[in-house]
């Protein structure tokens, strides 16, 4: 189906099905349980759920296939957020011609910087990677505050222009970003029982791009353009002498990875119509590297898991402060009760980082492939049990 | 006139003189053999007939054009292909797109961005390189990872993305180094067969004489990065130069 071979197919729909269920996935737990505080089921979280997935997924593309490794991918990010608010202020408050911008821009600077950093592999792609966004990021930062509005960050106001629409509401206030009327913060909630469920139209349209570019990713990786660059990570030197030049494949990599990360930055500003130079910062550029180990570089699916698991990491143990954990362990005695916390106390809240640290270092120690290997394993396990009760009853058959 | 010419090359590393006005005609369908003693040059000379090095003098006309200043898969282009000393494969694809990628090279040029058609709707280029794979007895493993191929498949792999080129000549630096005796045998008997199933171009670089006796057409005998003479095998074994050019490795 969609000109993708059973497995891939199985796979798109797989992680069209989650998605699209995943206001219900995501809140398992009933509002009231002490539980709740671990649903992930609400929008604003669900959606960077999906925003991240995209910048993972074209960074994929780049890192997983070509090796190369980027330091500066927040750069673009950051880039098409701007561009979208840009066209927010001056155009219209659809959310279309905003995104297009943000790919657009990216891509540029995407061809700019990988033209230039491309000259050279290994570590000092890295470097001048990251050189240049972190020069961007001072751009942002100070240089160009016409652009940018340096420091307090590119906001909406009262007094856009705006082309196709009206700086300001009948009432005075700013007008919302929209698809065609459907306006993004919109959203219904579904009772059932002790359970509530939330969807959203931004994050449906978050999703549905998410899965547009994971569909547009699978293309890629089993095009004869994905052959070449697992080639160029495999033997550049082979591929040379093959009558291939790899400059051209790894500039268009690049590119395209860049303009999924303007596409995760315009989405971003559609939710909220702000920018600012932090998403620019080599700490953003740094978090989707680990975004992509962490799930496993290289594959389908792992930038997504990795996406998907340091958001919740950072929005969750982010949450748990001292007086969650004392309710938790309220059934130890006095004093064992206050150790556990103290010990546990550096792990949650703004120490989540640390916890973060650990996970990634156990990963990368015990499952260099990431969460996707970690799930092959356990798959291989099963079916090797499987494959054993086979063998023992094909064994059998010439006995009879 | 060759189909490979070289003239006058010089190339110094430093104060090392590494080839010393090499001279060298290589003869359309014909093997030509490149020995000498370690050191004595040779790659120093197929790396500046790839593109890898550019010599200090001299020039390198491939038919009728010449190679220098051009970059190794430009070289490519133009008809040149070559195994390396030890075999270099992409070890993370499979069998199958090893060859399946100089198909590529060969059918869309240096570059091209086919980035949404499924690499299984490219029936054609398949198709042969599979061929390639049955013609050297490769087609059982073409769905195995390469790298976890033993030596001398590995070999053979290489020569597989070479030949499916089909390249006007074909350069080979030293294609037994390090093999075992079997592994060294069964690389001479697939360079035979190459030969005289194939109409190619070969040049072959060694270090060991034996191997190419029985192969080449013509031997050149490289020495201190200079050619001591050129012959055919027959001449070359009882010729006195020769054997002091390789005793004065030995003694
Ligand atoms: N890149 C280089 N830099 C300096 N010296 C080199 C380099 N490559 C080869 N040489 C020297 O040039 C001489 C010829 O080397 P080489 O062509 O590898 O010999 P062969 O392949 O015949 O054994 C040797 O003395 C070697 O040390
Ligand atoms: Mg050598």
């Amino acid at each position: 189906m969609f000109g993708l071979d059973k497995k891939d197919t199985t796979l798109l729909l797989v992680v069209a099905l989650l998605t699209l269920l995943a206001p219900f996935i995501l809140n398992p737990f009933p509002t009231d349980s002490g539980l709740a505080q671990f649903n992930a089921g609400y929008p604003d979280l669900m959606q960077r759920f999906v925003i991240f997935g995209i910048f993972a997924i074209g960074f994929n593309i780049l890192f997983g296939l070509t090796g190369y490794l980027s330091f500066g991918h927040a750069a673009f990010l950051g880039v098409g957020s701007y561009s979208a608010v840009w066209m927010f202020k001056l155009l219209s408050m659809n959310i279309i011609p905003a995104i297009v911008l943000s790919v657009v821009i990216a891509g540029l600077f995407a061809l700019v910087i990988g033209y230039v950093s491309l000259r050279r592999s290994g570590i000092y792609f890295s470097i001048l990677t990251l050189a240049f966004a972190q020069m961007s990021f001072a751009l942002a930062y100070s240089v160009l505050t016409p652009i940018t509005n340096g420091e307090t960050g590119l906001q909406l106001t009262l007094e856009d222009p705006r082309i196709l629409g009206t700086s300001a509401t009948a009432d005075g206030s700013i007008p919302v970003t929209n698809l065609f009327g459907l306006e993004m913060r919109s959203a219904t909630d579904l009772v059932i029982g002790p359970w509530s469920f939330t969807f959203s139209a931004g994050y449906y349209v978050c999703a549905i791009v998410m899965l547009v570019a994971f569909y547009l990713a699978i293309r890629i990786f089993r095009s004869p353009f994905g052959m070449m660059l697992r080639a160029i990570k495999s033997n550049q030197n082979r591929l040379n002498y093959t009558g291939l030049n790899s400059r051209p494949y790894t500039l268009a990599a690049f590119v395209i990875s860049g303009m999924y990360a303007g596409l995760a930055g315009g989405l971003m500003a559609s939710m909220d119509p702000l920018a600012g130079a932090e998403r620019m910062q080599w700490t953003a550029s740094g978090e989707v590297v680990l975004m992509t180990i962490l799930g496993g570089a290289g594959t389908l699916i792992g930038p997504v898991l990795g996406a998907g698991m340091i958001k919740y990491f950072e929005n969750i143990f982010s949450k748990i402060n001292d007086n969650v954990l004392h309710g938790w362990f309220a059934w130890m005695p006095d004093g064992i009760e206050d150790l556990t916390v103290a010990i546990i106390h550096p792990f949650i809240g703004k120490g989540w980082h640390l916890t973060l640290g650990i996970l990634f270092m156990l990963v990368v120690i015990f499952l260099p492939g990431g969460l996707v290997e970690g799930g092959q394993r356990i798959m291989r396990l099963f079916s090797r049990k499987k494959a054993t009760k086979d063998d023992k009853s094909k064994a059998k058959q010439p006995a009879e | 006139m060759g189909i490979l010419e070289v003239k006058g090359v010089n190339k110094r590393f430093g104060g090392l003189q590494a080839l010393g006005d090499v001279n060298l005609s290589v003869a359309e369908n014909t093997v030509h053999a490149i020995i000498g003693p370690n050191g004595a040059g040779k790659s120093t000379l197929l790396n500046c007939l790839v593109g890898k090095l550019i010599p200090d003098t001299g020039s390198v006309m491939f038919n009728g054009q010449s190679v220098l200043g051009r970059k190794p898969f430009e070289i490519n282009q133009m008809g040149i292909s070559r195994v390396f000393q030890t075999p270099e494969i992409f070890g993370d694809l499979s069998v199958l797109e090893n060859v399946m990628i100089p198909c590529f090279a060969k059918r869309d040029g240096a570059f091209r961005m086919h980035a949404i058609e499924g690499v299984q709707n490219e029936k054609q280029i398949m198709e042969k390189a599979l061929l390639m794979l049955e013609d050297l007895n490769m087609a059982d493993k073409r769905n195995m990872h390469s790298a976890s191929l033993s030596r001398g498949d590995k070999r053979r792999l290489e020569m597989a993305m070479c030949l499916v080129q089909e390249p006007k000549l074909l350069l080979l630096d030293e294609p037994t180094a390090g093999m075992a005796r079997a592994d060294t045998n069964n690389t001479i008997d697939l360079l035979k067969e190459i030969k005289e199933k194939r109409d190619i171009t070969m040049c072959i670089i060694e270090h060991d004489m034996h191997v190419v006796f029985s192969l080449a057409d013509r031997i050149t005998v490289l020495a201190q990065g200079t050619p001591l003479v050129e012959d055919a095998p027959e001449n070359i074994k009882g010729n006195p130069k020769v054997r002091e050019a390789y005793l004065g490795e030995t003694a």
